[in-house]
């Protein structure tokens, strides 16, 4: 694998990674307890303890810095998902912190079912009142896509049965055992927001999760062999669920850029940091709110053409030893979704997991090269790291 | 095959600000208005302070002639909440004088939704004295 370009990034490791569990209901938590279940979780992953960390991300990681009366220390108050990662990557490189705790956790929040989950419908005065929400949102990018390259409701489905199957055998996903999945149970099932079907959409859930960075340095004393970061960037385009998602939606300074490619520029700048590129990854740790999204990121990320995406996943790239495996543990759809932003996490974990060598389902062999996102055009954002088992 | 129709007027009411608050008015007089910049020419939507090609803050509010063409749409069968009654269809609309608008379509067959559709804007009040502006498709404006 040539790697001939150096950058700050690479000398910071995730060095500790936890899931607590993951259930549709965590009976006897809520948002704390939960988060605090993950933070001690990860930092006991890395063989480190509350005392050694001196930087945390999060709102609720700062209950956890108060109740461990480990202040002061660096805090950032990123929104989570992998720009909290960057925060604390930039923070560890700028020398503000050394080793920093990430921590999220969701619990008790959605109790009114009979309404979507609070955070899929944001109250907006150009959008609540036309009974917008997530899956409507993505839904728009999605039908676009359809109509200007002639992408099938099989392509979307072939990814959701996929991602659903590699969670069906996961035995730490929510939904565990509810597969296997066929492409046809996917367009067999009902439909929430044209074109995508229930098994389309990912779930909601309740649960935590956390990671703990370190510098390459002191990664090379700790428990786990280090995960190291070779490249990562954000794109968006404003806030989310606001304003018309629309495919064409451009910028005046990159108008090549539009919402529905959303991401490129990240992934872009995220290769050139460490000089690879998408043939170089071994693992596709995409996030999946809803299946479209997938077909979108890999052409978003470069892995094929504008419009290629629905040939992409249907041509038995995505599956189990294929050479791009997508979304190994199940994802959102399967794995958990575990509130607003706990989920915006678990991609850079199971990419952990799978440079480590110890998934105990769909490992990748010899995985080197991790690319994890996050986000979605529908929310006008998208988020990407890729992690590597070496040092550049 | 299902015909669309408007929602009751049980459905959540804007929030407007002081930016969006001509847009809202306007269609209290069952006008559909968007914002124009006097130095560029360029339709700025949703309301804004400043032009969304040049930046001036020279915007003026004209009001549209309610056409335009389905540019994306999906059929919702979950609805957001208990409010809403589904199906209905989310449609972005690109309005002919050149902007887009986040609505809902009305007037139709499920089965017949489509993108190129032409469509009119059509006023429809609900709570608190908002008015929402819904698109039905014009006659013979199959794509």
């Amino acid at each position: 694998m040539p790697r001939h370009t150096s950058h700050p990034f690479h000398d910071v490791c995730i060095v500790g990674i936890h899931n607590t569990e993951q259930a549709r209901v965590l009976e006897g938590h809520d948002s704390r307890s939960i988060t605090r279940a993950a933070g001690y979780g990860a930092v006991a992953d890395a063989g480190l303890t509350m005392r050694d960390i001196d930087g945390i991300v999060g709102q609720t990681g700062s209950d956890l810095l108060y109740e461990a009366r480990i202040g002061p220390i660096w805090r950032s108050m990123s929104g989570l998902g992998i720009p909290a990662l960057l925060d604390a990557i930039g923070a560890i490189t700028n020398g503000l912190a050394t080793t920093v705790l990430i921590a999220a956790g969701s619990a008790g929040i959605y109790t009114d079912r009979a309404s979507t989950a609070p955070w899929t419908r944001p109250a907006h005065e150009f959008v609540a009142p036309f009974g917008m929400f997530t899956a409507a949102e993505f839904a728009l990018i999605a039908r676009r896509h359809m109509e200007m390259y002639g992408t099938t409701a099989e392509a979307l489905a072939t990814v959701a049965a996929t991602i659903r199957n590699n969670g069906h055998v996961h035995p730490d996903a929510v939904y565990r055992g509810r597969g296997p999945f066929t492409v046809q149970d996917v367009l067999d099932s009902r439909m929430v927001a044209d074109p995508f079907h229930l098994l389309d959409c990912s779930m909601t859930a309740e649960g935590g999760c956390a990671l703990v960075l370190t510098t390459a340095e002191r990664a090379r004393d700790l428990a786990h062999d280090p995960v190291y970061v070779l490249g990562g960037n954000t794109d968006h385009f404003g806030p989310a669920y606001q304003h018309p998602p629309a495919w064409d939606l451009g910028g005046n300074v990159r108008p090549d850029l539009v919402a529905g490619t959303v991401g490129r520029r990240a992934a872009e700048m995220s290769f050139a940091m460490c000089g690879l590129g998408p043939d170089d990854v071994d693992v596709c740790e995409f996030y999946d709110p809803f299946s479209f999204e997938i077909i979108r990121q890999f052409e978003a990320f470069g892995f094929c053409g504008p419009g290629e995406g629905g040939d992409f996943v249907l041509d038995g790239n995505i599956g189990p030893g294929e050479r791009f495996p997508v979304t190994t543990d199940g994802g959102l759809m399967s794995f958990s979704h575990g509130g607003a932003v706990v989920q915006l996490l678990q991609r850079v974990i199971r990419g952990v997991q799978q440079l480590r060598h110890e998934c105990v389902t769909m490992q990748v062999l010899d995985a080197e090269v991790a690319m994890c996102s996050g986000g979605g055009a529908g929310a006008l954002f998208n988020d990407v790291l890729l992690l590597g088992r070496t040092h550049p | 095959m299902t015909m669309l129709e408007p929602q009751t007027t049980a459905v959540p009411a804007p929030h407007p600000s002081i930016v969006s608050e001509p847009y809202w008015d306007g269609l209290r007089r069952h006008e559909l208005m968007f914002q124009r910049c006097g130095a560029c020419n360029g339709i700025t939507h949703t309301p804004s302070p400043v032009c969304a090609h040049c930046l001036a803050e020279d915007l003026t509010w004209e009001r549209s002639a309610g056409t335009g063409t389905i540019y994306s749409w999906t059929m919702v069968w979950r609805p957001q909440t208990p409010a809403f009654e589904v199906p209905y269809c989310p449609v972005i609309v690109d309005v002919d004088e050149g902007w887009q608008i986040l609505s809902n379509l009305i007037g139709i067959d499920t089965d017949d939704v489509a993108v190129g559709l032409r469509v009119a804007v059509e006023f429809h009040p609900i709570a608190d004295g908002f008015v929402l502006p819904y698109f039905r498709p014009v006659e013979g404006g199959r794509p």
